[in-house]
């Protein structure tokens, strides 16, 4: 960010941050940015107003420990989901950064989505970039402050309905809203909705770039996926060098395609110039492609002076087919097999997910008694969790030993969505099992629905 | 906060603390005037060729170094952290453990005092009741008497209908209140020889109509008076004592001629905690109705 400081410069440890004042860029990348950002946002801020079953259909529970998301009720045992689910991710951010570069960045990370709301909300009340610029440079007066507060009034509802939205998904949003429309909210709730808001009012009004150059970890371990082949945002050197203005260009008819006017510069959100070649504070966002190609349009040359093209087709001049054979290497492959595999995995296995379980604990305090007819009993502590949303009546039966039953029949009815811990005494007939531990296993099975049963391993014990 | 057996300790633990802070600020004050020319490295020189460039940290990070010093001031003048300063907010661990017990009774405490009113068997008939007390039983009595309240050795069966201090709902929740102690005393030296305790053994097996040789029950019958005195003359036991009968099948120690001869001969100490100041009354409430409805059909009684 320094490079064209001239060296001598003196620094501080510490520097301010320099203002950036975007241009609107627009244009084929603009607009795909634009279907992101509602794309994620309509899902974000519509999903908990959206019914299913008489609750919300999208509701993370944490006081009773249960996660709806449309039909599925997970617990805590399903954990094991959301980390899949993170693998998942990671596995996607490494296949889509090596293939296309930091298309995330630029185009669906929340810090550049909610930048872009802010941006336009900042756009509509303070004027084109240098309409803001002028603002920033005049004195205060009644106007700049006018409109400086209303940027910021209309900064808060934004940043505040965001926060408002983050917890309803935690608290249900009808009661939230009558918590909040009664002034009624409870400290946490209260906690959240306001810092949920402020970070989304400093990241996306203040921070902006600075979040993406020095906070983000994912903005710096992208440049490691990256090789040769990765499409990244790139200036044609050759094509556009040497640059000069456009008056003497058509003097001298010579020069490369660049015509120096800046606006590659003026509509970068992160502020660097894309003619040195790429930069770790690039996000990918294209804004500068749009303001290349609009501008060569005018100037009646071809587009694509900066266009996403990868390292090794500007140095090999390979064509747009050569580019996309080229995606097809080791890396993206293996990417792609994993990713298919671990989304494989955790489709089936969430397809085939059974909602109930069963935990199977042994009574430690006695190992096995002798009951009548010289039997043995042993005592077991099922813990049973219907995941379901409807109640259901189950049965329980064991087996791995010859003669084992339980003492009595053993049925039990279960609400939706709850657990219960049943004493049950299984017995095995004299001379039955070996001495010490004997393997068996209980089996629980819904009434009205044999495919729901599940099976749990035991412990057996005959004393010695 | 006695924790130091000194007071230098105190003032050494908070000077360092203080002087650390104040240190961090100082670095922070030294750093912030610090300059350097652009693009000058900071020296360090590794893997033969790589440097670091002297590239300017943002200033709202340095804030937020600042902010931190601020927090840990506050944070130390608040709560516990120099030395043995209590801290002006008198925040303790046992007092917020304190704190969450007084609200989870006044969450819970009303719906527990509402069953507390009512009869224990009316609570035991209540099948939400049932549903409290089986939760409470399997969290603080299943350890000893078993998920299913059946026992253990040495720990009695909770649905029989034979009881060591009575089976009336109140007195269950008296024992679960107050805790019991049956003390058995060692009868071996009071009765003589060995042979006399194996005689009384084989008479009190032969009660429960389990084998015995009648010789040695005969003669143990004679002596039987030793152990009269608490079980009764018929062996019928006493509630009031908690001495148990010792003519129906229920062994608490086991029935076998030795394991007999050995509650005899050494006696026995059992004991049941008591869980009033643990537990509330009306927790031993619930309890109580459900340990009395293992052995009663408390619907059946709660309909007359």
């Amino acid at each position: 960010m320094n490079s064209a400081a001239p060296k001598s410069q003196v620094i501080r440890m510490y520097a301010a941050r320099e203002e950036i004042h975007p241009r609107e860029a627009t244009g084929r990348y603009a607009s795909l940015r634009w279907v992101c950002v509602w794309l994620t946002q309509l899902v974000y801020y519509g999903l908990p107003w959206l019914g299913w079953n008489g609750r919300q259909a999208v509701l993370f529970d944490l006081g009773a420990r249960k996660f709806y998301i449309f039909g599925m009720v997970l617990w805590p045992q399903d954990f094991i989901y959301l980390a899949a689910l993170l693998i998942i991710c990671a596995y996607c951010l490494f296949l889509v950064t090596a293939v296309a570069g930091r298309v995330w960045c630029g185009f669906a990370c929340p810090q550049t989505v909610y930048t872009e709301v802010f941006m336009w909300i900042e756009r509509r009340i303070e004027g084109p970039r240098s309409a803001r610029i002028r603002l920033d440079r005049q004195p205060w007066s009644v106007d700049k402050a006018a409109r400086k507060s209303a940027k910021h009034a209309a900064w808060a509802l934004v940043a505040l309905w965001t926060g408002f939205t983050f917890v309803a998904y935690f608290t249900p949003v009808s009661v939230l809203a009558r918590e909040v429309a009664s002034f009624a909210l409870g400290p946490w709730e209260g906690f959240w909705i306001l810092f949920y808001a402020l970070a989304t009012y400093g990241n996306a009004g203040w921070m902006r770039e600075q979040v993406c150059k020095y906070m983000c970890p994912y903005a710096r371990f992208q440049s490691a996926m990256f090789d040769q082949d990765t499409l990244i945002v790139s200036y044609d050197t050759a094509r556009g060098e040497p640059r000069s203005a456009r008056a003497v260009q058509t003097e001298s008819k010579g020069g490369g395609d660049c015509i120096d006017c800046r606006l590659c510069v003026q509509v970068c959100p992160t502020g660097i110039d894309i003619r040195d070649g790429l930069q770790y504070e690039c996000i990918g966002c294209a804004a500068c492609v749009d303001a290349c190609n609009l501008v060569m349009d005018k100037v009646g040359l071809a587009r694509g002076l900066v266009r996403y093209t990868t390292a090794h087709a500007v140095t090999a001049g390979l064509s747009a087919g050569a580019i996309r054979r080229r995606v097809l290497r080791p890396r993206v492959l293996i990417y792609s097999a994993l990713l298919l595999l671990i989304a494989g995995a955790f489709g089936v296995s969430l397809a085939l997910r059974l909602p109930l379980k069963l935990d199977v604990i042994r009574d430690r305090g006695a190992m096995g008694r002798e009951v009548e007819n010289g039997m043995i009993e042993n005592v077991y502590r099922l813990q049973i969790m219907n995941t379901a949303e409807a109640a259901h009546t189950f049965r329980v039966g064991v087996t791995g030993i010859a003669s084992i039953a339980l003492a009595e029949p053993v049925e039990a009815m279960l609400e939706g969505a709850s657990a219960r811990t049943l004493a049950v005494r299984v017995r095995i007939a004299t001379g039955a099992g070996k001495p010490g531990s004997n393997h068996i296993a209980f089996e629980l099975e819904a009434l009205d629905q044999p495919s729901l049963r599940v099976r749990e391993s035991a412990v057996f014990i005959v004393p010695r | 906060m006695a924790d130091f057996t000194d007071g230098f300790w105190n003032l050494y633990i908070a000077l360092l603390t203080l002087l650390s802070i104040a240190g961090c600020g100082l670095l922070l004050w030294s750093q912030a005037n610090y300059k350097a020319a652009a693009g000058s490295t900071t020296g360090h020189v590794w893997d033969d060729d790589l440097t670091e460039l002297n590239t300017p940290m943002p200033r709202w990070w340095m804030w937020l170094f600042w902010i931190t010093i601020v927090f840990a001031l506050g944070y130390l003048v608040l709560y516990p952290g120099l030395g043995s300063f209590a801290g002006r907010l008198g925040w303790q661990s046992a007092s917020a453990y304190r704190r969450e017990l007084a609200q989870a009774d006044a969450e819970y405490g009303p719906l527990f005092a509402q069953y507390a009113r009512q009869d224990l068997r009316v609570v035991a008939a209540d099948p939400k009741a049932h549903a409290i007390g089986e939760r409470l039983f399997l969290t603080y009595c299943a350890q000893c008497h078993g998920s299913d309240a059946r026992g253990n050795k040495g720990f009695p069966n909770l649905t029989d209908k034979d009881w060591l201090y009575g089976g009336a709902p109140e007195v269950i929740k008296n024992t679960i209140l107050h805790g019991r102690n049956g003390v058995m005393p060692p009868m071996g030296a009071a009765l003589g020889a060995d042979q006399d305790v194996e005689n009384v053994a084989h008479y009190v097996r032969s009660l429960s109509g389990l084998t015995a040789d009648p010789i040695k029950t005969v003669f143990g019958r004679a002596k039987f008076g030793a152990c009269a005195a608490c079980h009764g003359a018929d062996a019928r036991g006493n509630q009031a004592l908690g001495a148990p009968n010792l003519s129906d099948k229920v062994w608490l120690h086991g029935g076998s001629e030795a394991t007999v001869m050995e509650t005899i001969r050494k006696g026995r100490n059992s004991t049941m905690p008591a869980f009033e100041t643990f537990l509330g009354e009306p927790k031993v409430h619930l309890l109580a109705a459900y340990v009395w409805s293992l052995s009663n059909e408390p619907t059946k009684v709660a309909k007359k």
